[in-house]
């Protein structure tokens, strides 16, 4: 199955009696970057989550072009994932992490693919554990993890956590290629001067509720700040 | 595919056999110094010390297995990947039938030194046994231990919620065994608890394997 756009109608998520998420209205299309910002807890990862087809939403839906969200494994064989965590076993070198997230996405012979994407990672000469790796490494090889079977959404919960100049640049340099392939990017981030610029819209999550950011002058940071007073 | 990057993992890190290995083998030579008095083990003594060796290593390695899981939120990304649920469950519940497999294949012979049982007098039903009463054992706590990955109080409710579940299988075990340990073996009753540890097996994986997808999504 294929989609172009993911839709969300009146998407609500309580955790116990706790709201994290309340009616939440929103359509990001093929071809688009669109950053998530807000401070700690405003439901970032949770609207990632439910994207990603791992929460199920208290009420409301969500549809992926025109299927539901319950389409199962060939929706999620569409969808790559970033988390908070890394979704990487570190007793596993880079290589055989690729391998068997290759292999559960249904990739035949992966080898050609993996080592495609170990040497974007710059990871290409490590056999040693991925345990032993540091953060930035680590980040790097679970994005590749992420992308490994192109998907047509992408969600990225803080992915420039831990990297540095070059792989910031490296990154940035790779979303810009994810819209160029004509993916869905969903970014959740609070480093607003490394997306700002590469990302085609950003949306502010405020008490479980999500406001547009306006295209207005100023850097992202400064209408962020704007958009969080008004809202 | 679970399966064996699980044993992959644990050929290079070797943390949970070992533990669970060198648990089983304490139970059994703590309750054997208990059990055994001037070489004559308490009647019935091995069958139940090697099933409550089997329970509590079990469980010890249900719990870690499921840990290693948890750390980087590794079960996530398993969930999100385009294979079935069920054949994720089982993928998980073999590896830890294989572990639980080489702990008995340790602790069974020993229990027959230790209190002098005659394990191998019928070596297909007792191995049947072990394996029907493992299988039983294994699916339902594989099914629990999946679900309680992101519980809190995951390593107190594992326990709590397993052995009530759990103890026909070890009850069927328990009798089956003994019923082959007797001096006068009874083949008949063994079969009979075989028959019935079958039973719990089937029911037991047909409701894992049908509530797995469900209870795993939050």
């Amino acid at each position: 199955m294929d989609f172009q756009s993911i839709t969300f109608a009146d998407v609500t998520r309580h955790f116990g009696r706790r709201r994290v998420l309340h009616k939440i209205n929103f359509e990001c299309h093929a071809g688009q970057i669109v950053a998530l910002v807000g401070a700690n807890g405003a439901g970032k990862s949770t609207l990632l989550g439910i994207a990603s087809t791992l929460l199920a939403p208290s009420s409301g839906t969500i549809h992926y072009g025109n299927s539901p969200s319950n389409a199962g494994a060939e929706l999620r064989a569409r969808i790559g994932v970033l988390g908070h965590d890394l979704f990487i076993y570190p007793e596993l070198s880079a290589f055989e992490n690729l391998a068997f997230s290759a292999r559960a996405y249904g990739m035949g012979n992966p080898d050609g693919v993996v080592r495609a994407a170990l040497e974007r990672a710059g990871l290409e000469d490590r056999d040693d554990p991925a345990g032993r790796f540091s953060r930035g490494m680590r980040q790097r090889l679970a994005l590749e993890r992420a992308l490994l079977h192109d998907p047509r959404l992408v969600l990225l919960d803080e992915p420039f956590t831990g990297l540095d100049d070059t792989a910031t640049a490296a990154l940035r340099g790779r979303l810009i290629d994810l819209r160029e392939k004509r993916c869905i990017v969903l970014v959740a981030t609070h480093d607003l001067e490394t997306i700002d610029g590469v990302a085609d819209r950003a949306v502010l999550l405020r008490g479980g509720r999500l406001a547009a950011i306006d295209d207005g002058p100023g850097s992202l940071r400064e209408r962020y700040r704007r958009a969080s007073r008004e809202s | 595919m679970v399966t064996r990057k699980d044993l992959l993992i644990e050929f290079r890190s070797r943390e949970v056999v070992y533990t669970t290995l060198f648990f089983a083998v304490a139970c059994v030579l703590v309750f054997a110094f208990g059990f055994v008095r001037e070489g004559i083990a308490v009647d019935d003594a091995a069958a139940g010390i090697l099933w409550i060796a089997i329970a509590f290593s079990g469980t010890l390695a249900l719990g870690r297995t499921f840990e290693r899981e948890r750390q980087n939120d590794t079960l996530r990304a398993l969930m999100l990947a385009p294979m079935d649920r069920p054949a994720l469950y089982v993928g998980k519940l073999v590896g830890v039938l294989l572990l639980l497999g080489a702990v008995e294949a340790v602790i069974t012979p020993l229990i027959g030194l230790m209190f002098h049982a005659p394990i191998f007098r019928f070596p297909w039903v007792m191995a049947s046994l072990l394996v029907t009463g493992t299988v039983g054992f294994a699916a339902v706590g594989t099914l629990f231990a999946a679900m309680l990955v992101r519980a809190r109080s995951r390593d107190v409710l594992l326990p709590i919620l397993l052995y009530p579940i759990t103890i026909p299988v070890i009850i069927a075990g328990v009798r089956g065994t003994a019923a082959l340990l007797q001096p006068e073996a009874d083949v008949p009753i063994a079969r009979m608890w075989l028959s019935m540890l079958v039973f719990f097996d089937l029911v037991f994986i047909t409701l894992a394997l049908w509530t797995f997808e469900p209870a795993m999504t939050e």
